[in-house]
């Protein structure tokens, strides 16, 4: 195990150089020349995916509209504020209660560096940018089952999990275990790579002292003047350790959609959305809730009613149609199309994530803890705690992410109606801050599977189900082509949504100029 | 040098397996995480702690843009093995929950919305008949953390 991490890492570096040519992500925005003979398309909601297809489409000539359910642009790219009410199904109102300048991000709240096609209509729509924080060394790593409850510090389990298996590594290299693996030159180089990289003494053991604590901290720290003496802290051993089980925390930050640097739009993800919407205003037809797709040799036609004004159902019509309504809907919906894409849309269900917003009086992790954005990790069902990456060190008021749930967590997280949301994860909050429930205020939430226009988070795909569905939810269906995070590899990931719809219009550019 | 490709993509699809069990990461702190059982015992608990987050708490299921089935006085529900079908399996939108729970979980909530909201069929499924419902081979495979 050991050497599958440290050579994974390894690996991965050289995989990522060899790989970097073939990469099929972001090239650049789609280059769509050619005659479109003044081809329309039909764009079925106003997401990340729909408005990329839009944009584009209309800047190579195309005619477009939009129809979109809600009354805002953006889908899953939203934010909620103070002033904001949202109905979840069930009829589940919360009127949010948020101060000026606080939010939730429901869904998607970060953008990895090497998500370049996101990252280009943000830079396109002037949408500011500020640091998104994975790994805060300070944050926690907590288990109901582990160290009598306390939550430990990120720096100490990380370090101490690295100090440890170097400890190992280094006895095994000095007793010649490694000799047939590794060269007599090249195990002096790792005995020096593993004392540094383990904060090992000169005895290549991982001990309490001045290499571990410049790694883990100290318990005193070193100071000035004549307080200046530091005093070393002592590790976890390694036994208590590995039976924490919070080691499974250390590589949260080390993914590759979860290292450094990450990016947040400044004022919540939503903002991306709302620039997207706002130059696309006259080509979106808000409250339209579409209840039948039929294509023929000719074009499409789609059925759909005003939520806001009723009256009987109207019709749109185009020469081609690019939906991107979420399949968990989609599947409901009567369309035209061939059995295999049919059997596609029918068979992606969609994964549970419930996110809960609390506002506290005061930031308290910052002002009695030092923790400065990033993320706590728990074994309880609301999985996350995250602080909120701007307004450092402001004296007031904050909202921080007290609950992002995922699979069985999720799942019974969104039974709960939101009042019963919020007490749980008060609750849950408490065993790692005890000041939540002096310092709290109000709070929101939302489960994935009771929001109205997607029926959960995303396209849970797996490989398998990938090998029998992928390829014909993708395809271009006489003239209809899905786009989405769920018609792409990166799911539940904006840039899914963004990469999808530039290969949907160029697959379809491409069939329309040379028709 | 086909065979160095091959082992490339190979090694690639391994890589990103591993990766995404580490994007993970934290999220597998929770209880179950990504996967996991359901800890809820007897029909009434299953239901309330999975089932009412679509099908709602009186059962009368939910519309919008898309929407979930009522399950009260659903003519359906009649065959007993079509209920306990569609929860260890799925259905459209719907999410298997064969992988997190245990036969007789399965049995319990079935027959608990067989006999609650407004249903009335006095037949009752077994955990045993549950287990033989399930596919061969329970579906396998990662779902990637959410961004």
């Amino acid at each position: 195990m050991i050497g599958t991490l440290a050579g994974s890492a390894a690996m991965y570096e050289a995989m990522s150089s060899l790989a970097y040519a073939a990469e099929a992500g972001y090239s650049g925005p789609p280059n769509l020349t050619g005659n479109v003979k003044g081809a329309s398309v039909l764009i079925l909601g106003s997401g990340l995916a729909g408005m990329v297809s839009a944009h584009e489409l209309r800047k190579a000539g195309y005619k477009v509209l939009i129809l979109e359910y809600q009354d805002r642009p953006g889908g899953r790219n939203w934010s909620l504020y103070g002033g904001d009410t949202y109905t979840e199904l069930g009829g589940f109102k919360q009127n949010v209660q948020f101060d000026k300048g606080h939010y939730l991000n429901p869904g998607r709240w970060r953008i990895p560096y090497h998500h370049q096609g996101i990252l280009h209509y943000c830079k396109m729509l002037g949408v500011q940018l500020e640091p998104f924080i994975q790994s805060n060394y300070n944050a926690y790593i907590h288990s109901t089952k582990a160290f009598g409850g306390k939550p430990q510090r990120f720096r100490h389990i990380q370090t101490d999990f690295q100090g440890h298996v170097a400890e190992l590594l280094s006895k095994s290299t000095r007793q010649a275990a490694l000799d047939q693996a590794v060269t007599k030159e090249d195990q002096e180089i790792l005995l020096q790579a593993l004392r540094n990289w383990g904060a090992l003494d000169a005895n290549y053991e991982y001990t309490a002292g001045e290499a571990s604590s410049n790694k883990r901290g100290f318990d005193f720290d070193p100071g000035g003047g004549l307080t200046a003496m530091e005093t070393p802290s002592t590790p976890i051993g390694l036994k208590e350790l590995l039976g924490s089980g919070l080691w499974r925390a250390v590589g949260a930050g080390s993914g590759y959609e979860t290292q450094q640097s990450l990016f947040q739009p400044v004022g919540g993800m939503g903002m991306i959305g709302k620039a997207f919407g706002a130059t696309l205003k006259e080509v979106i037809k808000y409250s339209a809730k579409v209840i039948d797709i039929k294509q023929d040799e000719k074009g499409v036609t789609i059925t759909y009613q005003d939520t806001k004004k009723g009256g009987a159902p109207m019709v749109a019509t185009a020469d081609w149609c690019i939906c991107t309504i979420p399949v968990s809907i989609l599947s409901q919906i009567p369309i035209t199309v061939s059995a295999p894409m049919k059997a596609a849309i029918n068979n992606l269900s969609y994964s549970s994530s419930v996110k809960v917003g609390l506002q506290f009086k005061r930031r308290f992790w910052e002002e009695d803890e030092n923790i400065y954005g990033g993320i706590t990790y728990t074994d309880q069902p609301n999985s996350t705690i995250a602080y909120p990456n701007f307004n450092y060190f402001s004296s007031g008021k904050g909202v921080l992410l007290g609950a992002y749930a995922f699979g069985p967590g999720a799942v019974r997280y969104a039974s709960m109606s939101p009042e019963e949301r919020i007490t749980k994860t008060l609750e849950y909050g408490s065993k790692i801050h005890p000041q939540y429930m002096k310092e709290y205020e109000n709070g929101a939430s939302v489960a994935w599977h009771r929001v109205p226009w997607t029926l959960g988070c995303a396209g849970a795909w797996t490989e398998e189900l990938r090998a029998r569905h992928y390829n014909n939810l993708c395809a271009l269906d006489g003239r209809i082509m899905l786009a989405g995070e769920h018609a792409s590899r990166i799911p539940a990931w904006q840039e899914g949504a963004v990469l999808s719809a530039l290969d949907a219009i160029r697959r379809l550019h491409q069939r329309v100029t040379q028709a | 040098m086909t065979p160095i490709k091959h082992r490339t993509q190979t090694m690639m699809r391994s890589l990103t397996l591993a990766l995404c069990l580490a994007s993970v990461g934290g999220a597998a702190m929770a209880q179950g995480g990504f996967g996991g059982r359901y800890p809820d015992q007897g029909g009434e608990a299953v239901y309330k702690a999975i089932c009412q987050g679509c099908h709602m708490p009186d059962g009368k299921g939910a519309v919008g843009a898309g929407m979930y089935p009522p399950l009260a006085g659903d003519a359906k529900l009649g065959a007993k093995t079509y209920p306990a079908f569609v929860v260890i399996r799925g259905q459209k939108a719907m999410p298997e929950f064969g992988t997190g729970l245990e036969d007789a979980q399965v049995a319990d909530v079935v027959n608990y919305i067989r006999t609650h909201f407004g249903n009335g069929f006095t037949d009752t499924v077994t955990a045993e008949e549950v287990k033989s419902m399930r596919p061969a081979r329970a579906p396998t495979g990662t779902v990637r953390a959410p961004g």
